[in-house]
């Protein structure tokens, strides 16, 4: 790519004495993507986040905003806004005295601010509220306000720290929409970080997932999905069901393995290098599961067994199936079809059930897990 | 029944504040009143009247007096403001853990002795004889011993020293109060250290300022100790005024209007201010 990205950390990292709570990081931002880094709680990602808005010094690597290096800048210079965690609005001042400030600071001149604040306000759904004061707004309203407040300074880069934490679901819902609407809107770079994989997949051009102060994966929503590169990355992104095996053979991919109480499984390697004896994780997603009552129907499947149903989760749709496995005792959980034909299932019926080899992703153990 | 069970607690709890405004504050202020309404005309004979109260606006040595008193105090409450702000903002917000305790307590400390020590302590370090003035003689910047004592600079050191706690304490709670983030946001979008110290951290400490500066306004206007011992004499403080006329001209007449006189024009000032600052007194109380 020929033109300088918006955004661009260079081996960044950050010690606390020496706990390394950011290591070595490299990434790039290309102008208008929404940019999310997706990771458990105390991973980094604030730490992370507030080296690029300048509050806290990197103890090595490089970081240029719009290719021009930003390490000796402080805050208040940095082309970048942030909307804070817990939103940060002033509350002394009304709605519309909050989202001029920046401009005020700049030295825009008053009639000027004015007309930009209800701007942006309009934009962001909100004309004719400058005059009210901050307690007045709904959740979400404050939230869209907090964006107008960053937004009317036009951020090379807008930094947001967990902004839909403190909603409940339902707004959260509705915000993650609304926030990815604003962004292709705006056409601002949106550097996001959350800790719920939903909110990055649904929003998201590029993903990058942290654990432990490195990145894991970086990659669009549906290549974090389909093709996790690590265990960490498979366990964190989305629902699935993993199992601990030891290798018998592996050929080009294919793998060959046996669980500890004896169960054949057969998967596809995640990267290349596996060998008779090590120990590997396991992940099935439950939508690749297959049911069905009786286990011939599923012989031509790579892996097949018998469970004993434990529970069921009915959701419409989104209707669920945790089966005891009869062989290996393990849990599992899969997407249960609402196409009738398993409208009589009952918990302690015992059904068979299958996966494909291609969808059964083999990692060698010992990398550090989430959740 | 259950309702006038919970009456009977409730005047009971609140007994002891109501038998201490009575006794302690309004029976006296009343007898005071009726007191300083008197005008003596001959040996024990006494008619109803103001005019003690036209002898203070008739003489100005004691309206100069309070006028005196009055600024005097003023200046000592934006002293300790501007010095207790840097202390407060800094224990609040600068520190953490045990450092924040330690320096809390060591604003304290100074209050663990009582008044009359510590002003005698200024005493020891001002007089001519003083540590501060063999210092200077030892260091060879003066010739002679200087006295630092008795003059108006000696009792606004000892009013606002007398004081920052009082400002101090309020202004740490409020300012703890206020979010890091807000702080941070105000950089994030541009504003200078100025800009916030004026927009954000002022504002919201505004309650923690009024009431502190209420407090030592008033601490300084009644204080008698530190004014008479580091002022001397001459110090015309208005509650040395006061003091003589009860204690020795037996003028209790006169003395009597000269505490309303302070009350109502301390009121008056606090009252000016908070209409100057935009503040109201239920506000503030209910905030800090
Ligand atoms: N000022 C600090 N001093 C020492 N350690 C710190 C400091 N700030 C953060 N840490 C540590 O660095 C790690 C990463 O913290 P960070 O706040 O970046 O996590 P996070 O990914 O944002 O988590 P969360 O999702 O809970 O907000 C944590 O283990 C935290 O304890
Ligand atoms: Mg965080």
């Amino acid at each position: 790519m020929s033109e300088t990205p918006d955004l661009e950390c260079r081996a960044i990292s950050k010690n606390f004495d020496d706990f390394k709570a950011v290591k070595d990081v490299s990434f790039s931002v290309p102008q208008g993507t929404f940019f999310s880094i997706l990771g458990p709680s105390g991973c980094g990602k604030t730490t992370l986040l507030r080296m690029i808005a300048g509050f806290q010094k990197p103890s090595g690597g490089d970081l240029l905003i719009k290719g021009k290096s930003m390490l000796d800048v402080p805050p208040n210079k940095r082309p970048v806004s942030m909307v804070f965690q817990h939103l940060a609005l002033f509350p002394m001042m009304n709605i519309g005295a909050n989202v001029g400030f920046g401009l005020r600071q700049r030295g825009v001149n008053k009639t000027d601010v004015k007309q930009q604040v209800e701007r942006v306000l309009e934009r962001v759904g909100l004309g004719g509220v400058a005059e009210r004061p901050v307690s007045s707004l709904s959740g979400g309203q404050k939230q869209r306000v907090a964006i107008a407040r960053c937004m009317v300074l036009e951020p090379d880069v807008l930094l947001l720290d967990e902004p839909l934490g403190a909603l409940d679901l339902k707004l959260r819902e509705h915000m993650k929409i609304e926030l990815k609407q604003l962004q292709s809107e705006f056409n601002t770079t949106f550097v996001y970080i959350t800790h719920d994989q939903s909110e990055a997949l649904v929003m998201s051009d590029q993903i990058a997932v942290m654990n432990h102060g490195v990145f894991e994966q970086l990659g669009t929503a549906k290549e974090l999905y389909y093709e996790p590169a690590t265990s960490f990355v498979a366990g964190f992104v989305g629902e699935a069901n993993r199992f601990a095996a030891t290798v018998e053979s592996a050929d080009s991919g294919a793998v060959q393995m046996v669980t500890a109480e004896g169960k054949a499984l057969r998967g596809v390697e995640a990267g290349r290098g596996l060998s008779h004896g090590d120990k590997v994780d396991v992940f099935v997603r439950p939508e690749a599961i297959r049911l069905s009552r009786s286990a011939a129907d599923l012989a031509q499947l790579g892996n097949t067994s018998e469970g004993k149903v434990e529970n069921i989760l009915f959701n419409g749709a989104n209707s669920q199936l945790i089966l005891r496995d009869l062989t290996t005792g393990a849990e599992m959980s899969m997407a249960l079809p609402q196409t009738g034909e398993f409208r009589d299932l009952a918990q302690g019926d015992v059904i068979a059930f299958g996966w494909e080899p291609q969808q059964t992703r083999v990692y060698r153990a010992g990398g550090a897990h989430g959740l | 029944m259950a309702s006038d069970r919970s009456k009977l607690a409730f005047w009971l709890l609140m007994a002891p504040l109501l038998i201490w405004l009575v006794t302690l504050i309004i029976l006296p202020h009343i007898g005071m009143f009726l007191v300083s309404l008197r005008e003596k005309v001959g040996v024990r004979e006494y008619e109803t009247s103001f005019a003690n109260y036209a002898v203070f606006f008739n003489e100005p040595l004691y309206w100069n007096t309070f006028a005196r008193t009055a600024y005097m105090s003023i200046a000592a409450t934006a002293l300790t403001l501007l010095i207790g702000f840097p202390i407060a903002y800094y224990i609040a917000k600068l520190t953490r853990g045990r450092a924040k305790t330690t320096l809390f307590l060591m604003c304290l400390i100074p209050f663990w002795v009582s008044e009359l020590v510590r002003t005698f302590g200024w005493m020891i370090l001002l007089r001519e004889t003083g540590v501060f003035s063999n210092l200077l003689q030892y260091l060879g910047l003066v010739d002679g011993p200087v006295e630092m004592l008795y003059n108006d600079a000696a009792i606004m050191t000892g009013l606002v020293y007398t004081s920052m706690l009082f400002m101090v304490v309020p202004l740490v709670t409020t300012l703890d109060s206020l979010d890091d983030s807000l702080i941070e946001a105000g950089y994030d979008l541009g504003a200078s250290g100025f800009a916030i110290l004026r927009e954000i951290v002022i504002p919201h400490a505004m309650p923690g300022i009024v009431s502190g500066c209420i407090v030592v306004f008033m601490l300084s206007l009644g204080n008698y100790l530190t004014p008479i011992l580091l002022g001397g004499k001459d110090s015309l403080w208005f509650t040395g005024l006061i003091y003589s006329q009860f204690i020795t001209r037996f003028n209790w007449e006169l003395g009597s209007a000269f505490g309303f006189l302070l009350l109502g024009l301390s009121s008056l000032i606090v009252f000016v201010g908070l209409k100057l600052s935009r503040q109201s007194l239920g506000k503030t109380m209910a905030r800090t």
